[in-house]
């Protein structure tokens, strides 16, 4: 854990006749979920200053986006934010719908955002499972995963994937929903509103809970913003930015939901503001599938995305804060460049300024409601 | 104490819940219907020979490349069996390198390609999963045969079967299939089958 080569670079300690130490976390540390590693320099438990090393799931997907057909791109987007893989793709497609001028239609669109609120909630049940391992309680993940489960059932049987759907499609889905759909996720809603209610029952005032995280990693909303936090993060803070809300997309402008908004934002607060918003994605799914109407799901457009030159910027809310893509394109059917917004690489520059000054037990559980996933990090 | 009266109340109902999970080896979830495992070749019952024409749309499309697949002159055309002038004759997929992404059935004019429901491909060698023809044929007949497969696209059928989906449907330059698979392969910018119109 030690490094000693570190040890002797230490000339500024804390106290007179003390060493501050170096301890290394990760990148094979469980609870840095992926391939990720923080120096920590500490004295004793309390935290001193942290560097965090990124890079280790690097895979060049963005200078591989500049060889793919738009097609292909898609696949790669699923694989960046892997958690919620419809979220991502959502992001691709509609930039690359932006910059054409295409729109698909209105079923399709719906199709969409159902799948995508049905993977935020995939993903934050994630986060409840796994945030609480970080704090050492085994069982809500179990919870969570059974529940998770389901909506990857629901995926499979829609997108013929459980995790690598590719199948959202330029102006438009792959193929409609089976007949059986709107039933399914009907039956799933109410399931997973049980499910959230018993991790809400099981966690959100546990006394062990609320010892571990009230109080743990503030923020407050004018540093979250210059940090460029966004979203679930940002909105613990109090501040009430939305992409849903702010620059609608798909039909979310005809949706009648509300943005929860944290106060302390603090550790609490950002669990506690997932809850709620899995809660509102469940609503919105509801309003999207009393709106759906039997219709086409692709658009009339050539089969190879060939967009105009020019360039675009488009961005959704992910479960995990305001994901861009910004492609520049020379007219032809591969992109000229790509560029990535990932919101976890953004969250993720707040960790030292959260971090310090707290113990070493606490940067599990910052980094666990900062909710980053590597894969989209890294790229 | 009451705390941990409710607490040990989920306990008892976790037990009595039944249970949730399979035993993987032993037990295995249904899979659902449109559940895309590695992709394999159909198989053309009525003129026994493969869909595939070998005209490498999907292997052009790939992302990951992991396909390669040579033509030939068909024998049966020669004969009058078939209507296929060029049929497949090496397919070549490295399924360890497939990323089950389902470009290849959508490109594919033909419907020669499908994504099967195989899922189960663990090797001891690592070129075990570069598959032939003959495997990915066998792949697609159980397939086919497990989800009662039906071509659907119009391009697939015998020159007749076209001529009469052709008059039902709307005569368009998206109908017009190309006699010569090369050709076909060429045209990247044809229109999907289903939108029936213009280019927009």
């Amino acid at each position: 854990m030690v490094n000693p080569a570190n040890l002797a670079d230490n000339q500024a300690s804390s106290q007179p006749g003390t060493v501050d130490m170096m301890v290394n976390m990760g990148p094979q540390h469980p609870a840095t979920h992926g391939v990720f590693r923080m120096e920590l320099r500490v004295d004793g438990e309390q935290i001193l200053d942290l560097v965090p090393h990124v890079g280790y799931l690097h895979r060049g997907s963005e200078k591989l986006c500049e060889h793919e057909l738009y097609s292909q791109i898609i696949t790669l987007f699923d694989r960046f934010d892997y958690i919620s893989n419809f979220n991502n793709e959502l992001v691709i497609v509609a930039a690359v719908e932006k910059l054409m001028g295409v729109e698909a239609p209105p079923r399709a669109e719906l199709i969409r955002m159902i799948m995508c609120e049905f993977n935020r909630i995939a993903s934050h049940m994630l986060f409840y499972g796994t945030f609480a391992i970080d704090m050492g309680a085994i069982t809500p993940v179990l919870y969570n995963f059974r529940d998770r489960e389901k909506i990857q059932a629901l995926f499979e049987s829609v997108s013929g994937a459980r995790m690598m759907h590719n199948y959202f499609r330029v102006g438009g889905i792959k193929e409609d929903v089976g007949d059986d759909f709107v039933a399914r996720a009907l039956a799933l809603c109410d399931d997973l509103e049980r499910g959230i209610d018993e991790t809400d029952r099981l966690l959100t005032v546990n006394e062990i809970f609320v010892e571990r995280t009230v109080g743990i990693g503030v923020i407050s909303g004018e540093d979250a913003l210059d940090w460029g936090l966004s979203g679930p993060v940002l909105r613990a803070s109090g501040v009430p930015y939305d992409v849903r809300v702010d620059e609608p997309y798909s039909h979310y402008d005809e949706m009648d939901f509300g943005v929860p908004v944290g106060s302390a934002g603090d550790c609490w607060d950002r669990f506690y503001l997932r809850i709620l918003e899995a809660r509102e994605s469940i609503s919105i799914i509801r309003q999207a599938i009393a709106l759906m109407e039997p219709g086409d799901t692709m658009a009339q457009i050539r089969r190879i995305a060939r967009p105009p030159a020019g360039e675009v910027y488009a961005h959704c809310e992910n479960p995990r804060g305001d994901l861009g893509v910004y492609i520049v394109s020379d007219g032809g059917e591969r992109p000229y460049r790509l560029k990535v917004r990932p919101p976890s690489f953004c969250n993720l520059q707040a960790l030292r300024d959260l971090t310090v000054g707290h113990y070493i037990a606490d940067v599990v559980v910052i980094l666990g409601t900062l909710d980053i996933v590597l894969g989209e990090v890294d790229r | 104490m009451l705390n941990g009266l409710k607490g040990l109340g989920v306990t008892l109902r976790g037990a009595l819940r039944s249970k949730v999970t399979a035993e993987y080896p032993k037990e295995h979830l249904p899979i659902d219907n449109r559940f895309m495992g590695f992709p394999a070749l159909t198989w053309d019952a009525a003129r026994d020979e493969p869909y595939c024409t070998g005209c490498i749309v999907c292997v052009r499309y790939c992302p990951t490349q992991c396909m390669s697949a040579q033509m030939q002159d068909n024998p049966k055309f020669a004969e009058g069996v078939s209507h296929r002038k060029k049929i497949i004759e090496t397919f070549e997929i490295n399924l360890g390198r497939c990323i089950l992404c389902g470009i290849c059935v959508d490109v594919c004019n033909f419907d020669a390609i499908e994504m099967s429901h195989e899922h189960e491909r663990s090797e001891r060698l690592r070129n075990a999963n570069r598959v032939d023809l003959p495997t990915l044929l066998d792949m697609g007949r159980q397939y086919q045969a497990e989800v009662g497969w039906k071509q659907s696209k119009p391009n697939a059928a015998s020159p007749n079967e076209r001529a009469a989906a052709k008059a039902a449907v709307e005569a368009t330059k998206a109908e017009e299939t190309p006699e010569n698979p090369e050709t076909q392969a060429a045209d990247d910018t044809d229109i999907p089958e289903k939108s029936g119109g213009d280019a927009a």
